[in-house]
């Protein structure tokens, strides 16, 4: 080994150690923003310790696309709404994914060049760099049309025996493989295994509704880090395994945890079925039963309540209610009232996507809490203010055992002394069924567009 | 044997991963994949050995075409999750 080679492999190092640190400092917001430097800072080191690689014959090439990319980069960071982070994410998902077909299949035309005898486990890694890396970037790029709600895309298609094609597909893709393991200057091989993984990415997000696009991103997170890992295998680069690692446990836990808010299992999510059950209609359950009232006669909930609970939907977010919802909270903390706001995890189009956007409002992060520790002391709540949220606060997931969302985790805001529901109507949300909740005698549903029903009622209580 | 090795240090890290990643509220799950978005970007350095080695036009081409899609990742995934975690406060 050179002292080159110590120097880079050593430089490696560091950049993992600085990954991982970065990643363990996002364990609380007042670590958050130093961790995030400090993987920035490992990227740096890691770049520039490569670009001193004395294989480096044309330095054009690269100054050109380190000068493009990131300026993509500064564009895409600087001019994303929040409200668009699960597309934006989307995007970097499918350029990693990217990345990692088009850095396999050089590195393998390189080593063809060299005419080396290339390992075996070398080609499985080519491979798998294709086919993940393609997969990546074509399901990416439809989970970001869907987001965007292309009308082409945006509902969920499953074509008959959409297992069946999958496996086909994916069969096709491990036999090419194989091939190429064969003959490994069969370079057709790989473009043909790439161009059945595109296909493979289409058909495999394609079935996925909107409000499982969580899911579908944090699992294309995993696959763009996994991608990236197999890439490392090929250049014998520990950096890029480590981090490929990491980023890939990172996607597969966000994953488990939507799933795990939903009560549903992964294949249930990626097949785009939605186990359809048996419950009351919707006359048996709102029947005369559903009372709505004004923003004054609701107002008059809020003089002396002591504890107030703000249950934001995605529905908040469409209707762009985030800074209503933030006066909301203030005059309601002025008028004496503790306020929090409960977050259910699938709450927005991607994990956490809700606190984000009531952070970037100025809602304290420290209000945002998570269902689980609302739950425990939600009977002494006085009011509760649910806004574009439906499935989460149904409690047929805690009393009919028949229904689609059976077991799935609530926020339990029937048990709260009083409950206000602002909505447009009383339309059912993903699980298509009705919430009796809307019913209940504590509950007052407010009908409304989310924004200026939610500053109706501000005034309303100013004006109390 | 380098590919045990390699195959050892890939097995380690994800449960690494795994750890260090469940310690992570759900309050940052945002900023969070942005930001290992970032992190996956280190396929740039794969990319600038095989856009620097010059063997034909093709690996010139598709070494360009993983630099630009890499250092989007690294620049916008670092910038992304930097203004997004300015905005978590602790009093409004």
């Amino acid at each position: 080994m050179d002292t080159l080679a110590i120097v880079t492999a050593l430089a490696y190092l560091v950049a993992s150690v600085c990954f991982i640190l970065g990643l363990k400092m996002m364990s609380s917001p007042r670590t958050a923003v130093r961790g995030n430097m400090v993987g920035a800072v490992g990227m740096l080191i890691a770049v520039l310790v490569t670009l001193l690689d004395r294989g480096i014959i044309d330095w054009w090439v690269i100054i050109a696309g380190l000068l493009v990319g990131s300026a993509l980069g500064v564009v895409l960071a600087v001019r994303v709404k929040m409200t668009s982070m699960p597309q934006m994410v989307a995007a970097l998902n499918g350029l990693g994914g990217g990345a990692s077909v088009c850095v396999a299949a050089a590195a393998h035309m390189e080593e063809l060049a060299r005419g080396e005898s290339i390992a075996s486990s070398e080609i499985v890694a080519v491979a798998a760099s294709g086919l993940i890396g393609a997969v990546t970037f074509w399901g990416s790029l439809v989970a970001y049309a869907k987001l965007e709600e292309w009308k082409s895309v945006r509902d969920p298609k499953a074509l008959p025996g959409q297992m069946a094609i999958n496996g086909v597909l994916l069969l096709a893709c491990v036999a090419l493989g194989a091939y190429l393991l064969v003959h490994p200057d069969a370079m057709w091989a790989y473009w043909a295994l790439v161009a059945i993984s595109s296909i493979l990415g289409f058909t495999l997000v394609l079935p996925i509704g909107g409000a499982d696009m969580p899911v579908v991103v944090a699992l294309l997170n995993s696959y763009s880090g996994l991608a990236g890992a197999a890439t490392g295998f090929i250049l014998n680069n520990t950096a890029l395994i480590i981090s490929g690692a990491l980023v890939g446990a990172s996607g597969i836990i966000l994953c488990q945890i939507m799933c795990k808010a939903m009560n549903r299992s992964l294949t249930n999510v990626l097949l785009g079925t939605f186990a359809g059950g048996t419950g009351p209609s919707a006359d048996d359950v709102y029947g005369g039963k559903v009372k709505g009232a004004s923003a004054d006669e609701i107002a008059m909930l809020f003089d002396g309540a002591q504890r107030v609970l703000i249950v934001p939907g995605y529905g908040m977010a469409v209707a762009q209610a985030q800074h209503a919802v933030r006066d909301l909270m203030k005059i309601a903390a002025k008028k004496g009232a503790e306020v929090d706001f409960a977050i259910h995890p699938v709450a927005g189009r991607m994990p956490g996507h809700m606190n984000v956007l009531l952070a970037e409002a100025d809602v304290p992060y420290e209000r945002l809490k998570e269902p689980d520790e609302i739950n425990a002391s939600i009977d002494q709540v006085d009011v509760v203010v649910v806004i574009g949220a439906n499935d989460v606060v149904n409690p047929l997931a805690r009393t009919d055992p028949s229904s689609p969302i059976a077991g799935m985790p609530i926020i339990d805001v029937d048990r709260a002394r009083n409950v206000v529901v602002i909505k447009r109507s009383l339309s059912p949300g993903f699980a298509g069924i009705p919430n009796p909740l809307f019913a209940a005698p504590n509950t007052l549903m407010y009908f409304g567009d989310g924004q200026k029903a939610v500053l109706d009622l501000v005034n309303a209580i100013k004006n109390a | 044997m380098t590919f045990l090795l390699l195959l050892t240090v890939f097995v380690l890290a994800i449960f690494v991963g795994v750890e260090v990643i469940n310690k992570v509220p759900p309050l940052l799950h945002t900023p969070l994949m942005s930001g290992s978005n970032a992190i996956s970007g280190i396929t740039v350095l794969g990319a600038i050995v095989a856009a620097g080695a010059e063997n034909s036009t093709l690996t010139a081409i598709l070494g360009f075409v993983a630099i630009v899609f890499a250092m989007a990742n690294v620049v916008g995934g670092f910038m992304v999750t930097h203004r997004m975690l300015g905005m978590f406060k602790r009093k409004g």
